[in-house]
């Protein structure tokens, strides 16, 4: 794993080599750092401390810094308005052989905490079928639920609701 | 019209004494607990009973009366009969008129005897009021420390033999804890006492589940990040990540035997239900379909698996053999509705409890296999995991008052209902573990 993170770090570094630096910023939305088996806790610093390395992905004016994908209720459909997006990480993928996400599944809170990991795993799964269908591989992708555990924002009521209702789109090493 | 005023009056004092007993046993108690419990309704065909106060136990740290009285009164089966001053403790002191007068059918007699060793003998005595016999006995020496489980034990002994019924006092109940961004899975007593926290994390903890056996639980922790199935020996700790497969890994169910679980996984894609050994060996798809199918749950036999699955359009639960192949269609139980979820066997294997939305609210119900009957037994907003009681007279389940998460357990008739809360947490994801092995 150690090995494969690695090379992701040289592999970014390098697509991202004529372009102007920039500060790392830790995509809040992430679960943070990974540890144990992922055993990235050394990329982030590598990101941080090298200086030069610039991660297009957080770039507020590239695409790739727009990670989430807001869906309707009870519905996994991948709204058009997203599609450019999703298909923008593809592309990264398939143009960055070593990178690698993890695209996490969210709900709202209502009704059965399980049901809502599956729909979660769903609306993760989709995103995942968009990228896969544009030329990422299925290896660089690890579609997971957190369903109504880990909500981003608090509260009964739609504007809540909607916030919840969605799927992340994060790298490893980040 | 004077006698039924008075019995009415009587019932009424009783009654506060009661609740204001039990009251009493919650508040001045805190270093035992901080879960509290409330209890509404009752019945109309409650068991009268008179428990004399066990002789000698006010020297005691813990009173054994008030322990088996909570236990009977909270079951809803068990109306309290005041004792009033009378305190017969040997069979031969009781005069059966006495209680007979009071309304009481049974009679709950006994004492504590202090051992030189710092150990207690306690004995009890269930009499028939109305033959003037005796209907079961006990007695066992336990440690101070032992009192509380003596008492609950005492109460399954007298439930049972006035109910025909086993009794559930001395079973345990698993649930998760969220304190700010803290969760704990959390064991304890029926009642809500010797609560302990058997893993404490700052990530979620979901779905657990109790091992036919009660030495073992399984759970769902996100704290790799995504969730993953552990199983947890409760007496060594020890745990082990038996399903961590690319993807999402949830939903643990224990085969009755206690060798293999039902997990949900989505590692070819989808959620689909699998079996896995519970060491984590021999993986086996069950559910083949592109649809969602969760929440997997083993008949008592072993031979079928009721789950839920869109695979219709909306949620609705399904059974289906555990020898299912490619062909084999699983059977549709549940028509009433668009979302019908969380399904759990009662023992008897007749009949399931399942969560239920209609008119936006989420409510417990339970459905009879066989004739397919409905019966939706509460009417709160958000109610969640209901699970039966390993005699399949009580379902725990978790609900919301007022924004927070707390406990509730009701009657397989809706007629009685408990609350068991916290004073700063929510407590959700309830699991009511199985029957103590025989003493």
């Amino acid at each position: 794993m150690k090995k494969i993170a690695g090379v992701l770090i040289i592999s970014l570094l390098s697509a991202c080599a004529s372009q102007t630096t920039q500060p790392t910023e830790v995509d809040e939305y992430s679960t943070g750092g990974y540890n144990g088996s992922g055993g990235s806790g050394a990329d982030s610093s590598a990101y941080g401390s090298g200086g030069s390395g610039f991660y297009p992905m957080n770039d507020p004016g590239s695409i790739l810094s727009q990670r989430s994908v807001f869906f309707d209720y009870d519905s996994f459909t991948v709204k058009s308005e997203y599609r450019d997006m999703v298909i923008a990480h593809a592309q990264f993928l398939r143009d960055n052989p070593n990178a690698q996400v993890i695209l996490q599944g969210n709900t709202d809170d209502r009704g059965s905490r399980e049901y809502n990991l599956a729909l979660g795993q769903r609306r993760a799964d989709s995103v995942k079928n968009i990228m896969t269908l544009s030329g990422a591989s299925n290896a660089q992708i690890e579609a997971v639920s957190f369903g109504e555990e880990k909500p981003r924002a608090y509260g009964n009521g739609e504007s809540a609701w909607s916030q919840n209702r969605r799927a992340d789109i994060v790298y490893r090493g980040e | 019209m004077s006698t039924h005023r008075r019995t009415t009056h009587c019932f009424r004092w009783l009654f506060s004494r009661l609740f204001y007993l039990i009251l009493l046993s919650v508040v001045c108690t805190p270093a035992y607990s901080r879960l509290n419990i409330e209890i509404f309704g009752g019945g109309a065909d409650r068991i009268p009973i008179a428990i004399v106060p066990f002789a000698d136990e006010n020297r005691l740290q813990q009173s054994i009366t008030e322990v088996v009285s909570a236990d009977l009164y909270r079951s809803g089966m068990f109306r309290m009969v005041d004792p009033g001053g009378l305190r017969p403790h040997a069979p031969a002191d009781v005069v059966y008129s006495n209680w007979s007068e009071r309304g009481a059918g049974a009679l709950v007699i006994g004492r504590t005897i202090p051992m030189p060793n710092g150990q207690v003998e306690v004995q009890f005595r269930l009499m028939d009021v109305a033959r003037q016999s005796q209907l079961a006995a006990h007695a066992a020496v336990v440690p101070m420390n032992q009192l509380r489980a003596a008492a609950h034990h005492i109460a399954d002994i007298i439930y049972e033999a006035l109910t025909g019924e086993v009794g559930v006092f001395s079973t345990r109940i698993a649930y998760v804890l969220k304190q700010g961004n803290k969760y704990a899975l959390q064991i304890a007593d029926a009642d809500g006492y010797n609560e302990h926290s058997i893993i404490e994390y700052t990530e979620p903890i979901i779905s657990p589940a109790w091992s036919p056996d009660g030495s073992q639980i399984a759970y769902v922790s996100f704290e790799n990040k995504k969730p993953v199935i552990y199983v947890q020996t409760l007496a060594t700790r020890q745990r082990k990540a038996v399903a961590n497969f690319t993807g999402s890994n949830s939903a643990p169910a224990w085969s009755p035997d206690g060798r293999k679980l039902a997990v949900v996984l989505s590692l070819h894609g989808g959620s689909q239900i699998y079996l896995i050994n519970a060491d984590g060996s021999g993986l086996q798809r069950l559910t083949r379909s592109s649809s969602i199918d969760t929440e997997p749950s083993f008949s008592p036999d072993g031979r079928h698996i009721i789950f839920t699955s869109d695979r219709g359009g909306s949620p609705q639960i399904y059974r289906i053999p555990v020898t299912a192949s490619e062909s084999t269609t699983a059977e549709r139980l549940t028509f009433e509705g668009s979302y019908n979820v969380s399904p759990d066997y009662n023992q008897d294997g007749r009949s399931f409890t399942f969560i239920h939305r209609h008119n936006g609210r989420f409510n417990v119900a339970v459905q009879d296999i066989a004739t397919r009957q409905m019966q939706i037994l509460t009417n709160s907003q958000f109610d969640e995991s209901p699970s039966f009681a390993p005699n399949g007279r009580m379902i725990l389940y978790a609900t919301e008052i007022g924004g927070r998460g707390i406990l509730s357990a009701v009657s397989r008739d809706g007629s009685t209902r408990q609350n068991l809360s916290v004073q700063a947490g929510d407590i959700r994801e309830p699991a009511w573990g199985p029957l103590p092995r025989k003493r």
